[in-house]
């Protein structure tokens, strides 16, 4: 094995728009890290109002509808949930024809990565004591308030480790665009290491931006973990992988 | 507006196409998880033997394949496998020996967390009645730390059943697979798609709540 491998395939010219197969790659990684961002922003952003939904006091319409979101999104495979937003959905609603496949794609992983962020959105809030939420309601905050000011700022400091495995699924996870052909890394480990013969090599460099990636955003997760740190907790010490 | 038609699953469509690829897919989970949990419990030993020349490479494994996505991996062992053995082999045999390896390092975890939530003095216990390390461990630390993880572990087999739908980057035959080619061959890919998604859900919404019940009930024991 070790006497045949050939690194040059790297500057060889795909004839495509990229000049060399290594530039393509990196643009492919381009790929991989927007799919994963926007689809973490959207995630953050419906996760979080799903979460707070399931801890509404007396609403219990919205505390099943947060719940109805979250089993349904949790329990259907991610692939599955890909081809409905690329196959189904489309056909079902017209204006959504025209969305590419990227945009899909940005939906169908941030949705289904909001279920998981609105489990420990909710989880953190909960994990509160009571006290936090009275003491809002006496200063006479609104709940909007005392959500705002609160409850979610102590929630989402609690919840950044588990946050930080999230934003790293995420990134794995974008592999699975592939399989409705967006450019991002995998889908360019299967096209290229077949289009060059020389799947080892390719495999080899698109396994390195991964794990180039999922140790670059443990890092960044670590240091905003460190910057937000709530004093005098023991949690204080740090957790999460 | 869209015609959805599901007339054309008549029971020799499912089980022509679905129930063989909905084996694939119970097997896999089933096998999986299995030899999963048996490389998965060698490596958190190997994590918490104290031994430097174990914890590094079992470390390295663990976050190793943690840190890359599923698909590669898959893609990894099925072009791996048949290289080192010299012959290939079928989608499905790859898949399996992906899975096993793949779920290990998640395992592995479970399996530590486990472990480390015994108390010292079962160990010690264990060691003043003169039992071996080995001892120890088979009879009075494993049987505990599984029992303790049974949610966790049975949590992690749900996730790996709605994994082994990513097997169709190797075009294995697994329930999705079966769903999507009699959906193209009845030309009835949409109603195909919608039917996967709620057959997955219903299995896994199943199983959840089971492992729910059976948390609770092994809280109430303990």
């Amino acid at each position: 094995m070790g006497s045949s491998w050939d690194w040059e395939v790297f500057l060889r010219d795909p004839g495509g728009a990229d000049p060399t197969y290594w530039q393509w790659m990196l643009s492919c990684w381009g790929w991989t890290v927007s799919v994963s961002l926007l689809a973490l922003v959207l995630a953050l952003v419906v996760g979080t109002l799903v979460g707070i939904l399931r801890t509404l006091p007396d609403k219990p319409w919205a505390v099943r509808l947060g719940t109805f979101w979250v089993e349904g999104f949790r329990n259907i495979p991610l692939l599955v949930q890909i081809f409905i937003w690329y196959h189904v959905i489309p056909a079902l609603v017209p204006a959504m024809k025209s969305l590419s496949s990227f945009v899909l794609v940005v939906l169908a992983l941030g949705f289904f990565t909001s279920a998981r962020i609105a489990e420990q959105v909710r989880s953190g809030i909960q994990t509160l004591p009571r006290g936090q939420r009275y003491a809002g309601m006496a200063m006479g905050f609104t709940t909007f308030q005392y959500y705002r000011y609160v409850l979610l700022p102590m929630a989402f400091r609690i919840i950044i480790p588990p946050l930080t495995s999230e934003a790293m699924n995420i990134f794995k996870n974008s592999s699975v665009a592939f399989a409705v052909s967006v450019t991002e890394l995998t889908w360019f480990a299967i096209q290229v290491g077949e289009e060059t013969s020389r799947p080892i090599e390719i495999y080899m460099g698109v396994t390195a931006l991964y794990v180039i990636s999922a140790f670059a955003i443990n890092r960044i997760m670590a240091f905003i973990e460190k910057r937000t740190r709530i004093p005098g907790l023991v949690a204080a010490s740090g957790g999460g992988h | 507006m869209l015609h959805l038609d599901f007339s054309f699953y008549k029971w020799d469509v499912i089980s022509n196409f679905i129930l063989k690829g909905i084996g694939f897919s119970i097997t896999l989970t089933f096998v999986s998880t299995v030899g999963g949990v048996i490389f998965g419990t060698l490596l958190a030993l190997m994590r918490l033997s104290g031994n430097k020349l174990l914890i590094a490479p079992a470390t390295f494994y663990v976050n190793g394949m943690r840190s890359v996505p599923l698909v590669m991996v898959i893609l990894w062992f099925f072009l791996l496998v048949p290289f080192l053995i010299g012959r290939p082999i079928g989608a499905e045999v790859s898949a399996y020996v992906t899975f096993i390896a793949f779920e290990a390092a998640y395992f592995s975890e479970i399996m530590r967390a486990g472990i480390q939530s015994i108390s010292r003095g079962q160990v010690n216990a264990g060691m003043a009645v003169g039992m071996t390390y080995g001892q120890n461990m088979r009879l009075v630390v494993l049987p505990q730390a599984f029992r303790n993880m049974l949610p966790v572990l049975l949590t992690q087999t749900i996730v790996l059943f709605q994994d082994t739908s990513l097997v169709y980057a190797i075009g294995a035959y697994d329930m999705l697979k079966g769903f999507e080619t009699a959906g193209k061959n009845y030309g009835r890919p949409i109603e195909a798609y919608l039917l996967a998604a709620v057959v997955y859900f219903v299995i896994c919404f199943a199983l959840a709540y089971s492992v729910k019940r059976l948390h609770k009930k092994i809280a109430i024991i303990r």
